[in-house]
């Protein structure tokens, strides 16, 4: 999966969280998940959980305090499946 | 942690306490119990005339028992003064109407408890045994939001 690809399914599992649907349509790697898309910690936690199950990763607790935007989520996401 | 510590530990107290004792904790489920005393402010109100329970009690006794107690016993001496509790969800099916004086039992499954969101899935029943409310409630219980 190249990172255009990987974006295209994080956009998917990110839509029904979002508060903000103009920073949803203009993402891009620097969209921040609090400041921009205005996600609360809550539906943050969700996100994690919809990204374990759709990539088939874990993710643990220093990788969901980082993971605050597009870039680093798209990240930790490349960092993961490498691994696998 | 005992059921009473528990208890001891809700940050809630009259008129917003709605647990009087819990019966059952584990590290996946919890039960406890409450009545509902006729002389509470809000039948005043719900319905002129016709006190019934608002569903919105009803929601928020399930969370505080479901969610709250469990939290507290989940997060065991990690719970202190620093601890932040919001309710962040609730899909609820309200199925009986309870009335002033009626005692209901709450018992509720964990589905998940992680990065600080707990998600459980709660059942009230009536002193008849009778399904009155059930729903999937969420919240976050976490030193940080």
């Amino acid at each position: 999966m190249n990172k255009e690809e990987l974006i295209a399914k994080l956009k998917v599992i990110i839509k029904p969280y979002t508060a903000n649907s103009e920073a949803y349509d203009n993402l891009t790697e620097n969209t921040d998940f609090i400041k921009d898309l205005e996600i609360n910690s809550a539906n943050l936690v969700d996100i994690v959980l919809d990204i374990e199950e759709n990539f088939d990763v874990v993710i643990d607790n220093t990788d969901m305090e980082r993971m605050l935007d597009v870039k680093t989520a798209v990240e930790i996401i490349e960092t993961k499946l490498a691994a696998k | 942690m005992n059921l009473n510590e528990i208890i001891e530990k809700l940050p809630y107290t009259k008129p917003f306490l709605f647990v009087d004792e819990l019966q059952h904790v584990d590290e996946n489920s919890i039960s406890g119990s409450y009545t509902f005393k006729e002389d509470l402010d809000f039948y005043k109100g719900h319905f002129k005339g016709n006190p019934v329970t608002p569903g919105v009690i009803l929601t928020e006794t399930m969370a505080q028992i479901g969610m709250v107690c469990l939290g507290i016993y989940l997060l065991g001496d990690a719970f202190n003064n620093e601890t932040v509790i919001a309710f962040t969800s609730a899909d609820m099916q309200f199925l009986k109407a309870v009335y002033p004086n009626e005692k209901i039992m709450v018992t509720a499954q964990k589905t998940f408890f992680r990065f600080g969101k707990l998600k459980c899935e709660a059942v009230m029943k009536n002193e008849a045994g009778q399904e009155v409310c059930k729903g999937i409630l969420a919240g976050m219980i976490t030193t940080k939001l």
